[in-house]
């Protein structure tokens, strides 16, 4: 649910970094956060455990500049990755305007990568959304393991288990070295702002 | 569903957080909605992280919702937070709109509560035709977003 202020001039949009438990949710926006301008970044705020583990969200607010006169602002959240984290995670979707499904390259992952984009599809529609129709990103996490003695998925394999229906774009990334991570939030933010122009021109028809 | 805000909206909705804050000498208030945007703000905030306290807020207040279903509550609509020196308070103003109160010792608890409740129920009157969207949409503004 966007908010646009008329009286800033700023539109506010809400996206969330969606995945599996470890798959790098935490590390994309702790890149963004670390290689952005003071000048456009807030504070990063995380709940997390001891063990590295996101325990409610994390979130980080950037200000990308104007779009027709609007400063963009956006409110960069994660969930918690982990199953039974569910209460939590349809907590941090209330208000969502995009999604960045963050899915983990490795093998012994698959099956969590699958569990998690049909868990994300069934609490989006809980709030009356629908996966196919909300802005969405896929990003194949950990290609830096490619080579190593980790296992890691082919990219025609996830695109098939993850992508072949919703067909959205995707990006392989390597969230801990930042390969990927400015290409993914560039794409969900164009969709979000694109989405959410689409939106307040059917309103305005539909008072006329 | 698109929120959108007009210059008269917000100042409609300032001179109720402007009669808050005098009326019961809280430093700050903030209005924020339940995804954790932040709506409004008033009073002495420009040394506060208030995007950043938006999103734990609503957060806070979302957690608590779901404590309340699972005791068989419907909601608690109110929560107060004491600190050594700062006081926070949270209410609930209507369906999408949590209202959040900064104060010290230089008021009580009591003050803010009874200022609340008067001041609640005829801004809840005007936040509905914003969530519900039952309004129009302004021509003005820089340039129209399409």
């Amino acid at each position: 649910m966007p908010f646009i202020n008329f009286s800033k001039d700023e539109i506010q949009c809400k996206i969330v970094y969606y995945g599996p438990g470890f798959c790098g949710k935490t590390t994309n926006l702790q890149y963004i956060h670390a290689k952005m301008n003071e000048d456009i970044k807030g504070k990063m705020v995380s709940i997390d455990t001891q063990g590295d583990r996101t325990l409610f969200f994390d979130f980080l607010s950037l200000n990308l500049g104007k779009i027709r006169g609007f400063d963009i602002r956006v409110q960069l959240y994660t969930v918690p990755g982990q199953v039974h984290y569910d209460a939590t995670r349809k907590l941090v979707l209330k208000g969502v305007d995009g999604v960045v499904f963050v899915a983990d390259s490795l093998k012994v992952q698959r099956k969590q990568n699958i569990e998690s984009i049909i868990n994300l599809a069934k609490n989006l529609a809980e709030k009356g959304l629908n996966i196919r129709t909300i802005p969405l990103v896929i990003q194949y996490n950990k290609r830096d393991l490619d080579g190593t003695e980790f296992e890691i998925l082919p990219l025609e394999v996830l695109e098939k288990d993850l992508n072949s229906v919703l067909k959205v774009p995707s990006f392989p990334a390597s969230a801990v070295r930042g390969d990927g991570v400015f290409e993914t939030l560039r794409e969900i933010t164009k969709l979000v702002v694109k989405d959410v122009s689409r939106k307040v021109m059917f309103e305005d028809q539909k008072m006329k | 569903m698109n929120v959108i805000l007009t210059r008269e909206d917000l100042k409609k909705i300032n001179s109720f957080l402007e009669k808050l804050i005098s009326s019961s000498s809280a430093h700050s208030v903030l209005l924020i909605d339940r995804s954790g945007q932040l709506i409004a703000e008033y009073g002495n905030t420009t040394e506060i992280d208030i995007f950043s306290l938006s999103a734990l807020m609503a957060a806070n207040f979302g957690a608590t919702a779901e404590i309340a279903k699972i005791l068989g509550e419907e909601e608690f609509t109110l929560l107060f937070h004491k600190g050594k020196n700062e006081n926070v308070y949270f209410t609930a103003v209507g369906q999408h709109v949590i209202m959040v109160i900064l104060f010290d010792d230089k008021t009580t608890l009591g003050l803010i509560r009874l200022k609340i409740k008067q001041i609640t129920e005829e801004l809840s009157q005007v936040l509905i035709p914003i969530f519900e969207g039952k309004k129009e949409i302004p021509i003005e503004g820089p340039e129209r977003v399409v």
